[in-house]
């Protein structure tokens, strides 16, 4: 039986389209604007923005500390996921739990917690952004990598894949590294994105630690001029929209895995 | 395991650096309307992005919408609900800001500039528009499988039984969705109550909520007392850790019918 659409979800349809699309639209037009007269229509606000060095240093600090949290993270939650589904099954629930405590901590409390805590640390630590942000993304990105893993981990069989190796006389570095990151590149590859685009979004932590990343450039911008904020804005969105999109191909993971970001 | 234990510990360590001090100064001014702004924007921007984005994510869902909008409407949620802090903010301003487009285009088309008549984006109202714009992709995304709970055979057992759409919705849909509903608004309250880089890049602290409270105590606004600010996070770590115990029975009640 064939339906057709109903009007009613036409209506709610069109809704919901011209909600996400007016303000993108909107600050589209904005970006055209001349500099100078405010008329339409330039490019030279995208070209005031990528001449800016401080907008090249900013995008270089974030990518760094993004690659960084997605390395520590990868490195740390791979194995401790792979062996919690080998052979720690009744773990499962404890490291579920431990996942959803960052959404229950939000960045503004994560930061306030954190600064207290290492209040006394070395500066090499403390005032060091290399150091200190990805120390605290590594526990922002923790639910997505892990439900992304799991997921992952959870989709190939990994006893029959382990034991195979070993039979096969693998010892367990060659296992994770040969057998197990292969299988579960897609979901590792899908939570690396998420955990980039909401590094490159962080504004909270960094702002209140006072490192200049690439949401406090953004927003130093936003201060300091009239229409460069709305190029800039657009090159953000384009930001997620790739991760996001390169996702959506990459993997058939469960949208509502990509729920939530740093708000 | 020792990953576990490491993340354990981060979480351990965060907790016992909250100290329990000047707690009593929470339940005073100005910290009281802080507390009453965020949970007002909060409880907003949940029951209205709750209901848009259920709407929106039935429409999008139903027999008859064309399966391709269903991937393009979760593939922008899952950029918009992750979209947000300051770009949001100033795609906001450029919609809705005094000078932003819209707002020029009713002043010029229609006549009526919403500034003259009380508007402002950069009030609590203009706050809830801005968060509305992740919390209802974020509703979409996290009611979606409910909907697709809801089975085409009940729907046609009704109908045989001779029951209405209404009664349908009246007596199956709405109560076997309630528990969902329920427990995806409370993920957007917390989701809206946590937001601090959108509210900060809209209104620069103008108009109070806790986050923005708390970070004047980081940025150096008011005189720094960070044992107030830590209260004022824990209070918060309570009304979400409140939340959170709402959630779980509520999510097994849902998983019920889902299989």
């Amino acid at each position: 039986m064939k339906r057709r659409i109903a009007p009613g979800a036409v209506l709610w349809i069109l809704v919901g389209a011209a909600y996400f699309l007016i303000p993108l639209i909107a600050t589209l037009l904005f970006s055209l604007k001349k500099p100078t007269t405010g008329t339409c229509c330039t490019l030279a606000n995208y070209g005031t923005i990528l001449h800016d060095p401080a907008f090249w240093k900013a995008l270089r600090i974030s990518f760094v500390i993004a690659l960084e949290t997605i390395v520590v993270s990868l490195a740390l939650l791979i194995p401790t996921v792979y062996w919690v589904n080998l052979k720690l099954r009744r773990l499962r629930p404890v490291i579920g739990f431990l996942a959803v405590v960052p959404f229950v901590v939000p960045p503004i409390v994560l930061v306030v917690g954190l600064l207290a805590l290492y209040r006394g640390a070395p500066d090499w630590f403390y005032a060091n952004p290399y150091v200190f942000l990805p120390a605290a993304y590594v526990i922002l990105a923790f639910p997505y990598i892990y439900f992304s893993l799991d997921a992952g981990f959870r989709a190939i069989d990994i006893h029959t894949l382990t034991e195979a190796s070993q039979s096969l006389g693998a010892g367990w570095w060659t296992t994770i590294t040969k057998i197990i990151v292969p299988n579960i590149k897609t979901a590792a590859v899908a939570g690396a994105l998420l955990t980039l685009a909401i590094v490159m979004g962080e504004y909270t932590i960094a702002s209140l630690a006072a490192f200049d990343t690439f949401p406090i450039y953004i927003q130093y911008i936003n201060q300091n001029k009239a229409y460069e904020p709305a190029a800039l804005t657009l090159i953000a969105f384009g930001i997620t929209w790739a991760a996001m999109v390169t996702i959506a191909i990459g993997g058939r993971r469960r949208a509502s895995a990509m729920a939530g970001g740093a708000h | 395991m020792p990953a576990g234990q490491v993340l354990l510990g981060a979480f351990r360590d965060t907790g016992g650096g909250w100290t329990l001090d000047n707690i009593q100064s929470l339940v005073d001014e100005p910290y009281r309307t802080a507390y009453r702004n965020s949970i007002e924007v909060s409880l907003v921007t949940a029951l209205v992005g709750g209901f848009l984005g259920f709407m929106i994510a039935y429409s999008v869902i139903r027999p008859g919408t064309p399966r391709f909008l269903r991937s393009t409407f979760t593939t922008f949620s899952g950029v918009a609900a992750n979209f947000a802090g300051i770009p949001l903010a100033f795609a906001f301003v450029a919609t809705l800001g005094t000078i932003g487009i819209v707002t020029q285009w009713m002043t010029e088309r229609l006549g009526w500039n919403p500034y003259d008549h009380g508007f402002s984006l950069f009030s609590k109202t203009g706050i809830e528009l801005t968060y509305l714009y992740f919390q209802i992709p974020l509703m979409l995304l996290v009611i979606s499988p409910a909907i697709d709970g809801l089975r085409r055979e009940w729907r046609e057992a009704a109908a045989n039984l001779g029951a209405t759409p209404a009664q349908f919705w009246r007596h199956v849909g709405i109560p076997v969705l309630t528990p969902s509903l329920l427990g995806a608004m409370i993920l957007l309250f917390g989701n809206s109550f946590a937001a601090y880089a959108t509210a900060y890049g809209l209104t620069a602290g103008g108009v109070q909520l806790v986050p923005i409270t708390i970070g004047f105590f980081y940025t150096g606004d008011v005189l720094s007392n960070p044992h107030l600010g830590e209260a004022l996070a824990l209070g918060m770590f309570v009304v979400l850790a409140v939340m959170m115990l709402l959630y779980i029975p509520l999510q097994r009640r849902a998983s019920r019918w889902a299989r």
